[in-house]
């Protein structure tokens, strides 16, 4: 990457202005110029803006290719949808199962007394902590075992994607605890807040675009610091950053549970606008279809992998209502035109042919760093 | 490619059709055939709550998944679903109006499911949906339902342990499908041991307690229960278990995919059902997942099921010939399929008695519902939203169909939420 | 639970497991040789593995309808005819993907592994919209169902031992294809050093599509062997990549002994584990089992020592 990229007054301008942009569409733009019901729906797809953020640390940055980011977007979901369903389950709400005041999976299941490990879930603080620890300790086992040894790239990504599938197999089939493939449905009210009336969508709304917004930051902070820059070293060239005295395991470390961390906001996020939680959202297909999100965007750029997220399931719903067949070849297409011809994604395509017309068409007086081609190459690997 | 795939958008018929089942709109207006026709049925009186309804149309949804893996499943219900339709239509449609409908794919994925679900009611107003298939998507859609108080007719036989006044159930729950099933095998069998197998998730696993219960209850013997995951294709292990403890009955609720590699595998593993030693007997397998498995894998098995293409009455006689006209000869048509069939009728008798669109004035009108012309033959809404129906008993025939060797003499009644078995 | 038997069924039951454990060998080996052969040799992970060999289902399938309108005589030797058609065409698809795809992505085995995963969804849908959403089924001549009974108690599924022998008949195919012939010795050269391969000669972009292009056309074959136990449709393919990954992995990519004896660790374990549990929690303990030792040894069981 050019040194131009990294003077601080030309990230800042850039950033700046990009962040201004996102903000203004997700907290002004959006709400005022959508229905409810497509509201809704945007705030489901910035769900997975979150995964995909993450993704472009840990992946784009990192070059941590992670195709089990379901693991944690589900672990999150799921601490969420425990502490929901606990309070929908109250013994009013369920007097008529053979045991009220448990949720109703574990009625038909034949099981007659809560859990020991659901019990912790009735209190509020703790399900909000459960939310982001579980999933990063998850992921620091998995990263430590795994940086540790050295272990990365494809060997890194099939062993992700065969965890994802066996937390899927063990959530079918512990139906009686998790409520199996169906999952957690009918969560109703958030410490007794109705989460189904339209006001509470429009506040989750909110809430969602906010955190998102954080998420975003916090995500620039790491990008600009000088771990940004160590990412970025370690993916071109491990061993030089291991000789320089770091000790690049801890580094992966790191960014891969951070990258969970984010991930399991938005599938707690998810869990709360959408209503319900299931294995469908933690095994292979989600994973990989987190990725592209990501790829479409840019998998360098943080604002890009929202807006990937967002269009390619924009896509995915008003495609897959007119043209169901046709949607899957767009899909399939998709992935291998983004790998192939555009594998900076659409940020790449921002920067290397719409930016350069922007001082023309604005008649900025001051100049935007020069764009090198070069990014394209590196950021193949 | 005989398999037409349904239209997705806002679907009118023909033009020839159209104008057939109008002008006989007021032809059977004359008649005054259904009771409905004796009431005012102006629209502003029909539809209170803002449906899509309009003086000449009323528009319905249809929610299947189209693609994914369970669209080998669900294909059938749509097309039942549209033939009904088109079939209500040439007759006159409902009140006098012809029945559009809005095609939705669910994408095997439950969100999807609900997505759709909540566009249908939300967005199109529909006045109600015929739709899903796994117990996943049912009860991922039916908190929208619940909410949006929109009335789903769900066509799969399941697990039962449901009752919502926003669902009408027109399979079989399980009791229905497994106590009389069971009663038939130990009565003309003489089986005395029972080797319980299913598929890893909730409509096998209640399925086998509720069946444990009842074969513990008669004092017999069941001699092992097993689950495999869903997508396992490897069953040497439990035909080996199965080998040893020689049961007099293997009752199996193997799904989807594994069906094929079980069968095949039982098959190749020198157990020929035919010889009935031992005989399967199972709930899971219609004539639909027959053509997966292959005729001559699956020859000598029994199933309990309500419906079977090959049931003899005049009904099915006329519905399995207009099924094939429309959709083409080599079509086969299970129990589910038959079952979605059901749901435009069941709807169209409850809007006719309750002179309404309005999905609390159907709700209203629907227990006690009768129709006599379903192909499987009567049978009638419960207070719980289910069917009273006859459980039929099919032996599998090496060309995919089943020879109907059993029916019980009274319809069975739903019980969703059975004492003593749970 | 042992003494439920008598030390005769004991006996017998070791016997059948053992078979049973034998007959998923052979499956996991299938599956996986075709895989362990594109991965070693280029690194390329191919995710739409399990497609090609539903292509050679497919294909199958179609010989078998063919067979049936046209030549019943021929009926209970098409199934060979039909093999050979499904690697043909296996090998056929893999050596347009290579050329249209694989090859402008080798130095990116990430971007591989994203853009087979498109392919796969590609001919999913190809598969649903020529062939339709339902499975199909496909008629076996009766020599192939049933099975051969050894003792009173043992018996073993024909079809089973059809899959060892073709297993057994690929596997040497392979080894002698790899160590004894000229071509085996260009491709093990260009994966030990494809820079120097290069400089000797070898054309490496020749040797690359020829080896993508026989892993699929193994798949192929595997997936018409696979008719007899198991289901054909457009995600039918789907089914085996999970396994098909981790036995690939867990063997050591480069090495075909690694795939082998990783196919044999993880299928024994399966089927012993199956007998004394449930399915379920069988299959997650070997695949926990699996995940943890790669853990602990991620390079899997053999490996390479090459400098690259």
């Amino acid at each position: 990457m050019s040194s131009a990229t990294f003077s601080a007054k030309g990230l800042l301008s850039r950033d700046a202005m990009a962040f201004l942009v996102i903000a203004v569409l997700l907290l002004a733009v959006f709400p005022l110029a959508l229905d409810l019901f497509r509201l809704n729906l945007v705030g489901k797809y910035l769900t997975y803006a979150f995964v995909a953020v993450g993704l472009v640390l840990c992946w784009g940055f990192g070059g941590i290719l992670s195709l089990g980011q379901g693991i944690f977007f589900g672990l999150g979901g799921y601490c969420m949808a425990m502490f929901l369903k606990l309070e929908a389950s109250s013994p009013e709400n369920t007097a008529i199962q053979s045991t009220p005041g448990i949720p109703d999976f574990m009625d038909w299941n034949q099981v007659t007394e809560l859990p020991w490990w659901w019990v912790p879930f009735k209190s509020f603080p703790v399900a909000m902590l459960a939310i982001i620890v579980v999933p990063t300790v998850f992921a620091y086992i998995i990263g430590a075992a795994m940086f540790k040894r050295r272990v990365g790239g494809v060997y890194f990504a099939i062993i992700t994607q065969a965890i994802a599938a066996i937390l899927t197999i063990l959530i079918v089939g512990q139906q009686g605890y998790t409520g199996g493939i169906n999952g957690m449905t009918d969560l109703r009210t958030l410490l007794g807040w109705d989460i189904r009336t339209d006001s509470a969508k429009y506040i989750l709304y909110f809430v969602n675009a906010f955190l998102l917004l954080g998420v975003i930051l916090t995500a620039l902070a790491v990008k600009r610091s000088k771990f940004g820059r160590l990412l970025i070293a370690m993916r071109d060239k491990e061993d030089r950053v291991r000789f320089s005295g770091y000790d690049v395991a801890n580094f992966k470390i790191f960014v891969f549970c951070l990258a969970a961390a984010f991930s399991a906001i938005g599938g707690a996020m998810f869990a709360l606008q959408v209503g319900f939680m299931s294995p469908s959202f933690v095994g292979i297909v989600p994973s990989i279809e987190m990725v592209i999100f990501c790829a479409v965007g840019g998998r360098l750029s943080i604002f890009g992998a929202v807006y990937g997220a967002l269009l390619v399931n924009w896509a995915k719903t008003t495609f897959s209502e007119s043209f169901p067949e046709l949607w899957l070849f767009a899909m399939g297409g998709l992935f291998i035109a983004v790998v192939m011809a555009f594998p900076n994604g659409l940020a790449g395509i921002w920067r290397s042919h719409v930016e350069p017309m922007l001082p023309r068409l604005l008649k900025r007086p001051h100049p935007i760093p020069p764009v090198a081609p070069s990014p394209t190459k590196a950021a193949a690997e | 490619m005989t398999d037409d795939v349904p239209g997705k958008r806002p679907h009118t018929l023909n033009r020839r059709k159209l104008l057939a089942a109008m002008a006989a709109i007021p032809a059977l207006g004359m008649l005054g055939s259904s009771r409905a026709f004796a009431q005012d049925t102006s629209t502003a009186t029909v539809n209170t709550t803002g449906l899509a309804v309009t003086d000449t149309d009323v528009t319905v949804g249809i929610l299947h998944s189209v693609t994914g893996t369970m669209a080998i499943s669900e294909t059938g219900s749509v097309q039942a679903e549209i033939l009904a339709i088109e079939q209500i239509n040439a007759m006159g449609g409902v009140l006098g109006r012809q029945i559009k409908y809005i095609q939705e794919d669910g994408a095997s994925d439950w969100p999807t499911f609900a997505e759709k679900a909540k566009k249908l009611l939300v967005q199109d107003k529909v006045a109600s949906v015929m739709g899903c298939w796994t117990s996943a998507s049912r009860k991922a859609v039916l908190p929208v339902f619940e909410q949006y108080n929109g009335m789903l007719y769900y066509p799969t036989f399941y697990e039962g342990l449901e009752e919502s006044p926003n669902v009408i159930y027109t399979g079989q729950e399980a009791t229905q499908q497994i106590l009389a099933g069971i009663d038939w095998v130990v009565d003309t069998k003489g089986a005395k041991s029972f080797y319980l197998l299913g598929s890893d998730y909730i409509w096998p696993r209640t399925s086998n307690k509720i069946a444990r219960r009842h074969i513990e209850m008669k004092g017999l013997k069941v001699v092992g229960e097993e689950y495999y995951p869903l997508e396992h294709t490897q069953f040497n292990s439990v035909i080996n278990k199965i080998k040893l403890t020689k049961p007099d009955v293997i009752y199996a609720i193997v799904v989807g995919g594994s069906n094929v590699a079980f069968y095949k595998q039982l098959k190749a593993a020198g157990i020929d059902l035919t010889k009935e030693a031992p005989l399967l007997l199972t709930i899971s397998v219609t004539e639909d997942e027959i053509l997966g498995i292959g005729g001559e894998n699956i020859v000598g098995a029994y199933a309990a099921m309500k419906y079977f293409q090959s049931l003899e009455n005049e009904n099915n006689a006329a519905f399995v010939r207009a099924f094939k006209e429309r959709w083409g000869d080599g079509i086969v048509i299970g129990d589910v399929t038959q079952a979605a069939y059901l749901g435009p009728w069941l709807w169209k008798a409850a809007v006719e008695k309750a002179g309404s669109f309005d999905v609390d004035k159907v709700r209203e009108a629907s227990p006690g519902i009768e129709l006599a012309t379903a192909p499987e033959g009567y049978v009638k809404i419960h207070e719980n939203h289910h069917l009273w129906s006859k459980l039929r008993i099919g032996h599998a025939r090496a060309d995919g169909q089943y020879d109907v060797v059993y029916e019980t003499a009274e319809l069975m009644e739903p019980d969703p939420f059975p004492e003593g078995y749970q | 639970m042992i003494g439920d038997y008598t030390y005769d069924q004991f006996f017998s039951i070791l016997a059948m497991q053992g078979f049973a454990g034998l007959i998923l060998f052979s499956v996991f080996v299938l599956m996986a040789l075709g895989l362990a052969i594109i991965f070693g040799q280029m690194g390329v992970i191919n995710m739409a593995h399990g497609e090609f060999m539903i292509l050679g289902a497919y294909v199958t399938w179609g010989v078998s309808l063919l067979v049936t309108s046209f030549a019943p005589v021929l009926f209970p030797v098409y199934f060979f005819v039909a093999m050979g058609l499904g690697f043909c065409a296996s090998f056929a698809l893999g050596l347009l993907v290579e050329w249209a795809m694989i090859r402008h992505l080798y130095r990116r085995p990430l971007d591989t592994l994203l853009a087979t995963w498109g392919l796969s969804l590609i001919l999913q849908q190809l598969y649903r919209s020529v062939f339709g959403a339902r499975e199909v089924g496909v008629t076996l001549p009766d020599w192939m169902m049933g099975s051969l009974p050894l003792t009173d108690i043992i018996e073993v599924p024909i079809n089973g031992l059809f899959v060892m022998g073709l297993t057994t008949l690929i596997a040497i195919g392979v080894f002698l294809l790899m160590f004894r012939s000229r071509w085996g010795k260009q491709v093990r050269a260009v994966t030990q050093n494809r820079v120097m391969a290069g400089a000797v000669g070898i054309d490496t972009r020749r040797v690359d599509r020829l080896t993508f292009g026989l892993g699929c056309g193994i798949a192929g074959v595997a997936g018409s062997a696979f008719t007899m136990i198991g289901s054909t449709g457009p995600t039918a393919g789907q089914l085996y990549i999970v396994d098909t990954f981790l036995v690939v992995v867990f063997g050591g990519a480069a090495s075909l002994f690694g795939t082998i004896a990783s196919a044999f660790a993880i299928s024994q374990a399966q089927s012993s584990m199956e007998f004394f549990m449930s399915g379920s929690m069988a299959k997650v303990l070997t695949l926990l089992t699996v995940v943890g030792i790669l853990m602990l040894r991620p390079q899997g069981l053999f490996t390479l020592k090459i400098r690259r």
